[in-house]
C-alpha cells in the first residue's frame, strides 16, 4: 500500500470536482481523502488529494489527471517537507463521573471542547493524520457515538507558493478558420 | 468588432470564424433557435435520420480531411444517440466538436421534458466539455472547443447550450487568443529524448518499427518512409494506421495483433528494440502484456504523455507531436548510424521468411459459395489504392483490414478502440462528404448494416453517393466465430437469417439507392464493376457469403501473442524457422 499526497490547482468552475472524481473512478484510482477550497486567486480552487497507489504508478496518476483540462497544475507534497492537518469533530458519551478524564485527553492532543451537555461532549482538533488517528484510538474508551472528519490539506514549507510557478496571463494567439491551423 | 445578435446567431457565426464548412445534424426544440441562423448560413447542414449517424459522420469527415470535425443536436434524446459516436472518437482521438441545445437554464436540474445531464454524460469520454448558460460566453467555447479538439492528442470536445442562452441578445465577438491555464500540449520533442532514441536504435540488432494511428493524424507519414528506409529495419502498421505506410513497401510485414500477421506478430515479439511511434500499446496488439516482446527496448513516441508507460515501460520517453518528433529524430539518427551502422540483414531474413512462409489467405469455400474474403480483395484491387474503405466491426472489418492493399494515409477508416458496430454507412458518408471526388466503399458487415443503414436515406436525398458492401453471412460472425472457437458451436443469438429477411437490395431500393446482389464467385467482380459505374446514386451491393469463414491469424483474448494460430488448432512451425 503506497500513500501520496497531491495538490492539485484548479479552475474555479463548475463540474470540476465532478470531472477529477470522475476520472479517479473510472480508471480505479483509490480516494482516501479528499478536500477542495479556494486559495488566494479566486479564479482557482485548491484540492488535496491523499491517493493509495496500488497497482498503478502515481506518475500515471498524475499524467491522466494533468489531462483534464480544468487542471491546471500538481504537485506531489511530500510529508518532511510541508505542513498537513485535518480537522476532526467527535461527540463521545461523558458523564459527571468520567468528565475529568476526557479532559485529560483532550489537553494532551491539543484539542478542545467545543460543545457539552448531561451525557456527551463533542472535541474538536486538528493535526497530522497520525495525531488524530492516536486522538481518536485515546477516545474510544469512552464510547464514540458520532464522528466527523475532513479531508487533509498540506501546504509546502518555505516562501514558495505553488501558484507562483503555474499561472500565465498570456493566451494562444488564434484567427478567423482556426481550423486551417491543425491541418498540418 | 462586436455585432448585436441573439446568442443562436453568435454560435452560428462563431461555427462560421472557427472555419466549419459542415455539419451533420437533426433539430429539435433545445436547439431549434440555432436552426434558424443555420438556414441562412454558409455552412452546409446535413440533416440525418438518427444523431448517431450524425456523429460518426462528422467522424468519417474528420478522419479524410484532418479537420475537425461537427455534429449538432438536441438536448436529451438528440444528445445521448451522440453518446455513441462521442466515446467512439475519444478511444480513436478524433477531433470533433459536438453542439447541443439544452432546457433553458432556469429548467436545468428539474427533470423537464427532454433534459438530460450530456455535460456529465460525456465528461468519461470527451477530451473536454462545457455547458453554456450566459449567451455571452458562446464565442469563446467555440473557440476554445476547435483548440481543444484540433490540436495535442485529438478528440471529442462537447458544448452544450442552454436554449435561452440562444435566445437571449448578446454582443459577438470572436475572441482573438484563447487562454487555458491547465492546457498546453507538448508538441515539440525534448532534444535529449531524441539523441537517445538514435543512440539506442543504432546499438539495436533487431529493431521493428510499431506505427501507430498517430502517425497518419499528424499526417506523418513522409517522415515515417524516410526514416524507415534510413535504417532500413521492419515496419508493422495497427489497425489505426494501415495506410500510414505503403502496403506495398518491402520494409512492411503488415498489421500487427489479434488478427495480425505471423511476421508482424513475430517481429514484435522477437525484436530487440519497439520504435513506437503515436501508437498506445492497445490490449488487441501486446496480447498478454506480460510475455508481450519481453526481448525488447521501447522507445515510446507520442503526444499525450500519459500513453507513455500505461501499459508498458519505455525506456526512452518522447513526448510530442510525432511528425516533429520523426523529423527530429532522421537527422540525429543519420549521426548515430555513422558512427556505428547495425547489420540487419539476418534480422530482416528472418522477418521476409516469415512473411512469406504465412501470407494472409483464405480457403474456397467447399460449398461453392464466396469467400467473404475473396469480395473484399477484389473490392480492393478493382477500386484501388485511392479509393476510401470504411469498416464496420466484426469479421468483415478485420477482413478488411487484411485483404486491401493500403497504400496512403487517410484511406482506411474504421472504429479500432470502441468497436462500434454500425459504424460504417454513417463514417462513409462523412467521409464521402470530406473527399467528394474520391470512391468510398462501406465494407459493412449484415449485422453492422442493420444498426445504421438509414442514413443512406440521407445520402440519397444529398448526393453523396458512397457505396456499401454487405458482406452477408446471415450471422453476427465474430461472435460466431468465437462461439465456434470457446463455446463448443453453441451459436446462441447470432444467427441474423439475413440472407431471408431483410432484403437487402429492395431495403436499398426503398431508401433510393440502387440495390444489388452476388451470389456467385465468378459474378463478384462484374458486380463491383456495376457499382463502381454508377457514381449519381448510392450503391447497395449484398454480397451473399460463406457462413463459417473465420478470420486468421488469431491471438485469442488473453493469450500470449507467441500463441498465435494460423488456423484452428495449428500454430506456425516455429522450428523450421530461425528465430
Amino acid at each position: 500500500m503506497s500513500k501520496h499526497t497531491l495538490s492539485v490547482l484548479v479552475e474555479n468552475s463548475p463540474g470540476v470536482l465532478a470531472r477529477v472524481a470522475g476520472l479517479f473512478s473510472r480508471r480505479a484510482y483509490n480516494i482516501d481523502s479528499l478536500a477542495v477550497g479556494p486559495t488566494e486567486n479566486p479564479k482557482i480552487s485548491r484540492m488535496t488529494i491523499v491517493i493509495n497507489v496500488e497497482g498503478h504508478p502515481l506518475e500515471q496518476v498524475m499524467r491522466q489527471l494533468d489531462k483534464l483540462v480544468n487542471v491546471i497544475h500538481i504537485a506531489e507534497v511530500i510529508d518532511s517537507k510541508s505542513v498537513q492537518a485535518e480537522l476532526l469533530m467527535v461527540k463521545i458519551s461523558a458523564t459527571s463521573k468520567n468528565r475529568f478524564d476526557v479532559e485529560a485527553v483532550v489537553e494532551t492532543y491539543e484539542a478542545k471542547i467545543v460543545d457539552e451537555d448531561a451525557t456527551s461532549v463533542t472535541i474538536e482538533a486538528t493535526g497530522d493524520t497520525a495525531k488524530i488517528a492516536d486522538l481518536l484510538s485515546a477516545l474510544e474508551r469512552f464510547g464514540i457515538r458520532e464522528l466527523v472528519q475532513s479531508g487533509l490539506i498540506a501546504l509546502e514549507r518555505g516562501s514558495v507558493a505553488l501558484s507562483d510557478r503555474t499561472l500565465s496571463t498570456s493566451g494562444i494567439p488564434i484567427a478567423d478558420g482556426v481550423q486551417a491551423d491543425y491541418q498540418n | 468588432m462586436s455585432k448585436a445578435m441573439n446568442g443562436a446567431s453568435s454560435l452560428v457565426k462563431s461555427l462560421e470564424s472557427a472555419g466549419v464548412d459542415v455539419m451533420f445534424g437533426i433539430p429539435g426544440g433545445a436547439i431549434l433557435p440555432a436552426y434558424d441562423p443555420i438556414f441562412d448560413s454558409k455552412i452546409r447542414h446535413i440533416l440525418v435520420r438518427h444523431e448517431q449517424g450524425a456523429g460518426h459522420a462528422a467522424t468519417g469527415y474528420a478522419q479524410v480531411t484532418g479537420r475537425v470535425g461537427v455534429c449538432i443536436a438536441t438536448s436529451g434524446p438528440g444528445a445521448t444517440n451522440l453518446v455513441t459516436p462521442l466515446a467512439d472518437a475519444a478511444m480513436d482521438s478524433v477531433p470533433l466538436v459536438a453542439i447541443t441545445g439544452q432546457v433553458p437554464s432556469v429548467a436545468i436540474g428539474t427533470d423537464a421534458f427532454q433534459e438530460a445531464d450530456i455535460r456529465g454524460i460525456t465528461m468519461p469520454f470527451t477530451k473536454h466539455n462545457y455547458l453554456v448558460t450566459n449567451p455571452d460566453d458562446i464565442p469563446r467555447a467555440i473557440a476554445e472547443a476547435f483548440h481543444i479538439a484540433g490540436s495535442g492528442r485529438p478528440g471529442p470536445v462537447l458544448v452544450d447550450i442552454a436554449k435561452d442562452a440562444l435566445q437571449k441578445e448578446t454582443n459577438f465577438v470572436w475572441p482573438t487568443s484563447i487562454n487555458l491555464p491547465g492546457y498546453h500540449p507538448q508538441t515539440t520533442p525534448e532534444n535529449g529524448a531524441i539523441s537517445d532514441a538514435a543512440a539506442l536504435i543504432a546499438q539495436s540488432s533487431k529493431p521493428v518499427f510499431y506505427v501507430g494511428g498517430g502517425v497518419i493524424k499528424a499526417n506523418a507519414s513522409h517522415e515515417l518512409l524516410q526514416l524507415a528506409q534510413l535504417l532500413g529495419a521492419p515496419v508493422v502498421t495497427t489497425l489505426m494506421a494501415r495506410g500510414a505506410f505503403p502496403d506495398s513497401h518491402t520494409l512492411h510485414l503488415g498489421m500487427p495483433g489479434m488478427h495480425g500477421t505471423v511476421a508482424a506478430v513475430t517481429a514484435l515479439q522477437k525484436a530487440d528494440l519497439l520504435i513506437a511511434l503515436g501508437t498506445r500499446f492497445d490490449d488487441r496488439v501486446t496480447g498478454k502484456l506480460s510475455s508481450f516482446a519481453t526481448h525488447a527496448k521501447v522507445i515510446h513516441a507520442d503526444i499525450d504523455p500519459a500513453e507513455i508507460g500505461k501499459n508498458r515501460f519505455a525506456d526512452v520517453p518522447i513526448v510530442g507531436d510525432v511528425k516533429e518528433t520523426i523529423s527530429a529524430l532522421i537527422p540525429a539518427l543519420k549521426k548515430a548510424l555513422e558512427k556505428n551502422r547495425p547489420d540487419l540483414t539476418a534480422w530482416l531474413r528472418q522477418m521476409y521468411s516469415l512473411r512469406s512462409t504465412y501470407p494472409l489467405g483464405y480457403d474456397k469455400p467447399a460449398d461453392g459459395s464466396i469467400s467473404p474474403q475473396y469480395v473484399i480483395e477484389r473490392l480492393g484491387k478493382i477500386s484501388g489504392p485511392d479509393a476510401i474503405y470504411v469498416a464496420g466491426v466484426g469479421q468483415h472489418q478485420m477482413w478488411a483490414s487484411q485483404f486491401v492493399s493500403y497504400e496512403k494515409p487517410r484511406t482506411w477508416l474504421n472504429s479500432g478502440g470502441l468497436g462500434t458496430m454500425g459504424y460504417s454507412v454513417p463514417a462513409a458518408m462523412g467521409a464521402k462528404v470530406g473527399a467528394p471526388n474520391t470512391t468510398v466503399w462501406a465494407i459493412d458487415g449484415d449485422g453492422c448494416f442493420q444498426m445504421t443503414n438509414q442514413e443512406l436515406v440521407t445520402c440519397a436525398l444529398n448526393n453523396i453517393p458512397i457505396k456499401v458492401a454487405i458482406i452477408n453471412n446471415e450471422s453476427l460472425g465474430m461472435v460466431r466465430q468465437w462461439q465456434t472457437l470457446f463455446y463448443e458451436g453453441r451459436y446462441s443469438n447470432t444467427s441474423l437469417e439475413s440472407k431471408r429477411i431483410p432484403n437487402f437490395p429492395m431495403l436499398a431500393e426503398a431508401m433510393g439507392c440502387v440495390g444489388l446482389s452476388c451470389d456467385r464467385p465468378e459474378d463478384v467482380d462484374k458486380t463491383i464493376e456495376k457499382a463502381m459505374s454508377i457514381n449519381d446514386q448510392p450503391v447497395v451491393v449484398d454480397f451473399r457469403v460463406f457462413r463459417d469463414a473465420m478470420v486468421w491469424p488469431m491471438v485469442a483474448a488473453g493469450t500470449s501473442n507467441d500463441d498465435i494460430m494460423i488456423a484452428r488448432e495449428l500454430a506456425p512451425d516455429w522450428d523450421s524457422q530461425e528465430l
